[in-house]
Order: C-alpha cells, then sequence, then structure tokens
C-alpha cells in the first residue's frame, strides 16, 4: 500500500484504537502516547511490508504492549520508592488484550474530542492534542505545521494531558446539562484548526493548508456522529463553502486576492455544491445559529458567479440575525459592508461609528480597513488614503499588510494624477 | 502569536564585556540562559533563540556593483549591541513581556541583575482575514 494510503488509514484509525484503550484504562495521557508509538511504528512498518490483515487489531496490540511495558518501568520505579502504591499499580497494569476484533464504539471518537477541547485546556493546547489524539498526526507533522520545534510542540501536548490529569475529567461523556457548552467548545477548536490552515494558504504552506483538510476531515467525521446537531452541519457547511475559493484567494507570489477580485471560474464547484445542500437541508429543519448563518451568508457569495452579481440584500439579513445571536465586533464590522453595499456608502460608515468605543476591535485594522474600503466607495480619497495607511500598520499579517499598503498606493498615485492634471489646467 | 524577544547590551560599561567577568559570574549566567531556555521549550513556548558573537566582528553589508559585497564596520561607537534573541509563541502579549522581564534579571558580574532593556516585537505571523 502507499504510503500516503497507509497515512489516511491510521487517521481514521486512530480514534477508535485509543477510544478502546482509554475505556479500559485510567491514564489518559500514557494511553495517548501508546497508541502514538503504534502508529509510528505503523507508518513505519506498513508501506514496506504491507497492511496486516486486521490493522485495527494489530495497532490495539502494539499500542497495549507498549502501555504495559510503560506501566512495568513504571511499577518498578514506585516499587523503589513506595511498596504500598505498586500493588495497587500492579492490579490494572497487566489487563491482558482481548483476543479478536477490538471493541470499537461508535461514540468513542466523540468523547475524545470532548476531553481534547475541555476548557481546562488553552486553544493552543487543546488544537495539538486534538490533531495527535483525535486526527492521528504525528508530533512532527503538528510541529511543522505549526512551524514550531518538534520538542516545543512536544511538551505542549504533555502538558495539555497534564492538564487533564490534574483536573480529573474522566474519560466518558459529558453529563446532559454540560453537554452544549462543551460541544461549542469542541465546534470552536475545529474551527480554529480549519481557520489556521485557511488562513495560510498559497504554495509554500502546503503543509499548513493540509490543517483545513484535517479540520474538514474532523468535522465530517463529527457531523457524522450527531447529524442532528444544526451547528456542526453549520459548521461544516461554513468550512467547504470557504474553502471551495481557496484557489482563487491567493495569487502567484502569495498575495491576498479580495473576494470581489477573485477568478470565480476557479471556485471548487463539487464544493460549493456540497456546502449549498448541506446548508440548506439544516436550515429547513428550522434551527439557526451562528455557525449556520455564517454558512448561509458564504453561500449566497458562492452563488454569485460575478462579484456583481452578489445578493447583498440576503447578506444584509443574514448579518442582521447573526447581529442579534452574538455581541461580536467583527459581525457588526461585515454587518456594515453588507449595509454599504446595499444602501451605500454612508450608511456603513455611520453604523461603524458605534464601533469607535468597543475596545475590542478600536484599534483593531480591520476597523480602519473596513473604514478606508467605504471611504474610497464615497469618493473620499483623502480619509481613505489616511485609513489604509493605519491599517497597514497595524495588521500583523504581511499578505494583509502588502494588500493595505498597495491599496493606499493606488489611490495615492490617482490622486497624484488628478493633482496634475489639475495644475496643467 | 509569536514575539521576538531583543536582548540589547549596553556597550562600553564593562557590564557585558563578558570575557572580563569571573569564571564563577560567566558560569552562573550561562546556567542562567540554559534554565530558562529549557523552561520555555517546557512551557511549548519555544520557537527558537540565539545569542550573538560580540560585536566586534560585527560589520555591516551592502551591495556594491554586480551585487559584490562591501562591509563596513565594526562600530567601537555604537551605544548598545544585539546580544541575543529568542521567538516565542504565547497566547497573550503579557506572556511576551513576562519572558522579558525575566531575561533581563539575568546576572552579571557578581550576581546581580543585569536588567538589560529587552525590545519586545509581534512577529508579523497572524493570518488575513477573509471579506
Amino acid at each position: 500500500m502507499a504510503p500516503s494510503n497507509v497515512e489516511h488509514l491510521l487517521r481514521d484509525l486512530a480514534p477508535q484504537v485509543l477510544g478502546a484503550i482509554a475505556r479500559r484504562h485510567e491514564d489518559f495521557g500514557a494511553a495517548e502516547d501508546a497508541v502514538q508509538e503504534a502508529l509510528i511504528a505503523a507508518a513505519e512498518q506498513w508501506p514496506e511490508d504491507g497492511v496486516p490483515a486486521n490493522p485495527r487489531g494489530w495497532l490495539y496490540h502494539v499500542a497495549v504492549r507498549r502501555l504495559t511495558d510503560h506501566i512495568r518501568s513504571e511499577v518498578s520505579r514506585r516499587r523503589r520508592e513506595d511498596t504500598v502504591a505498586s500493588e495497587v499499580w500492579a492490579e490494572w497494569a497487566f489487563v491482558p488484550p482481548p483476543e479478536g476484533e477490538v471493541d470499537v464504539q461508535q461514540d468513542d471518537a466523540l468523547v475524545l474530542l470532548f476531553m481534547c477541547c475541555h476548557p481546562a485546556l488553552t486553544p493552543s493546547s487543546s488544537i495539538a492534542l486534538t490533531l495527535r489524539a483525535v486526527g492521528g498526526l504525528t508530533t512532527a507533522e503538528i510541529a511543522r505545521a505549526f512551524l514550531v520545534p518538534e520538542a516545543t510542540m512536544a511538551q505542549r501536548i504533555s502538558r495539555a494531558k497534564q492538564s487533564i490529569r490534574a483536573s480529573g475529567i474522566p474519560f466518558r461523556m459529558p453529563t446532559d446539562e454540560e453537554r452544549a457548552e462543551r460541544l461549542s467548545a469542541v465546534r470552536h477548536i475545529l474551527y480554529l484548526i480549519f481557520n489556521e490552515g485557511y488562513a495560510s494558504s498559497g504554495g509554500a504552506d502546503l503543509v499548513r493548508t493540509d490543517l483545513s483538510n484535517e479540520a474538514i476531515r474532523l468535522t465530517r467525521m463529527l457531523h457524522a456522529l450527531l447529524p442532528d446537531d444544526g451547528e456542526v452541519a453549520g459548521l461544516l457547511a461554513l468550512m467547504i463553502l470557504t474553502d471551495a475559493r481557496r484557489a482563487a484567494r491567493t495569487g502567484p507570489s502569495g498575495e491576498l486576492i479580495p473576494l470581489d477580485e477573485q477568478d470565480r471560474s476557479r471556485w471548487d464547484q463539487r464544493l460549493i455544491r456540497e456546502g449549498i445542500a448541506l446548508i440548506s437541508e439544516t436550515l429547513s429543519k428550522g434551527s439557526v445559529g451562528v455557525y449556520q448563518l455564517q454558512a448561509a451568508i458564504a453561500a449566497v457569495h458562492d452563488e454569485a458567479s460575478r462579484s456583481e452579481d452578489t445578493d447583498w440584500p440576503q447578506i444584509l439579513a443574514l448579518y442582521d440575525v447573526l447581529r442579534g445571536l452574538q455581541d461580536n465586533p467583527m459581525v457588526s464590522l461585515n454587518h456594515a459592508i453588507a449595509a454599504a453595499m446595499v444602501h451605500g456608502p454612508a450608511a456603513g460608515l455611520e453604523l461603524i461609528e458605534a464601533l469607535d468605543g468597543d475596545a475590542r476591535i478600536r484599534e483593531h485594522y480591520r476597523l480602519d480597513a473596513v473604514r478606508a474600503h467605504l471611504y474610497e466607495m464615497a469618493g473620499d480619497h483623502d480619509r481613505a488614503l489616511t485609513h489604509y495607511r493605519a491599517a497597514a500598520t497595524r495588521t500583523t499579517s504581511i499578505p494583509e499588510r502588502n494588500y493595505l499598503t498597495a491599496k493606499a498606493g493606488r489611490l495615492r498615485e490617482r490622486q497624484r494624477a488628478s493633482e496634475s492634471a489639475e495644475s496643467e489646467r | 502569536m509569536r514575539y521576538m524577544l531583543m536582548m540589547h547590551a549596553p556597550r562600553g560599561t564593562g557590564d557585558y564585556q563578558v570575557s572580563e567577568w569571573s569564571p564563577a559570574d560567566l558560569k552562573a549566567h550561562i546556567e542562567f540562559m540554559h534554565r530558562l531556555n529549557n523552561d520555555l521549550t517546557q512551557a511549548g513556548e519555544m520557537v527558537s533563540g540565539e545569542g550573538l558573537a560580540g560585536p566586534g566582528e560585527a560589520r555591516l553589508v551592502r551591495a556594491g556593483r554586480n551585487g559584490v559585497p562591501i562591509t563596513d564596520g565594526p562600530f567601537p561607537e555604537a551605544k548598545e549591541f544585539l546580544a541575543g534573541f529568542w521567538i516565542v509563541d504565547v497566547e497573550r502579549p503579557e506572556r511576551a513581556y513576562e519572558i522579558a522581564a525575566r531575561i533581563s534579571t539575568a546576572p552579571g558580574p557578581g550576581g546581580t541583575p543585569l536588567n538589560m532593556p529587552i525590545e519586545v516585537r509581534q512577529v508579523m505571523s497572524a493570518p488575513p482575514t477573509d471579506g
């Protein structure tokens, strides 16, 4: 089997094997380490020796053997330190692996997601642990995707597992009372993984764009487990409809191409069809939520074969609903853009004024960038130039800074041209 | 978010002329840095860090005709110089300031903290927003 097929197989099997082991052994951290070692062994051996007849059983047995080795050495270490504790350890240390098929439970992957995205963890450790424990990626792969040394990423993962141990999170479904909040944390972490990859699309960043694919794969899995959750479906649709534009959103040197300038023939129509079908079906069930609304907005954009065909009144209406659900200044800013597209730039500029008092966004480059854009639309080039420059200074994204600087430069050139035309008259 | 922490050593005051320090002071300084780097790795925050050779041999280089390098320097009169840098990946800017403050307490002669200024700059690594 080709290495890439082995990789896909391993990524699918990883949460099943880990789930089966974590259910039997209390020490989630050690179980997770053992599964990772088994995955690495398989990735080395299978492409050479062929995939075993029962790959899941193979992984399970190798992982349990590693776990047992680990516990044996732990027991002998503790025996030296403390005889009493060692007996407790020894009791559950040598559970023999079951014969035959591994006991796979549908919900294991879901329980794993809940654990890895627990609010006791920081977002960056949740992301890393999710990719390893549920996604089946190796520490080296995750480190490469996040551009940090492997030792740093290994520590991030090990600290995440320490937090899990310290807070005593058990390997089981959250209670009904906790469930909604915990599921919302899972969706948020998957969204962050997607964004991390999507934001860095471009030729040189293939390792990072793989993160979007991984986020989509994990969200598909979550959607299959919870088909009735409207927000999970909404999140999946949002990812698919956004990812459909990936090829068109950057130029050959990684430069940013905004939505209205993208070559829409490069959008992935297959993904657009899938995303639209998914979000339409979900909305028809009558549920509503922030991911569903964002997916619906992405769908309206994706449906327009030319930028000027965009149904802005529809987008404005969706942002109105979204604003009612969520107190988020970024949403207010996008709402103002939609209002400007429907009612003219003055309407947008007026809506934005309220955001000057909002500490969450007051200093953010996006506020200046949107203002610049709206002033340019209104023909007020002096103000537009000021805000493009301010936005370029404030952003911490290089493609964004280049884009804003180029915008300011073009505007300045146009001003100069009109000034010299003026003086010639 | 990533930050570059730049340790600027003042020049000519003898504070960071490590070659003139006692072996015990130098050892304490090196151990401090070693512990720091180790702690940053343990915390999952270390991206990279390097100490730079002394400024005595530093050169400024520009391209001359046909791209041939033209070197200038060293510049013994410069007031301070970059002695080393770290790139860290942290959750909040406050954490970067905290690490910088710790670097600033690196021990000098007699174990007295050098209290060097650490320049903290965000690395341009934020994702662009769509739209």
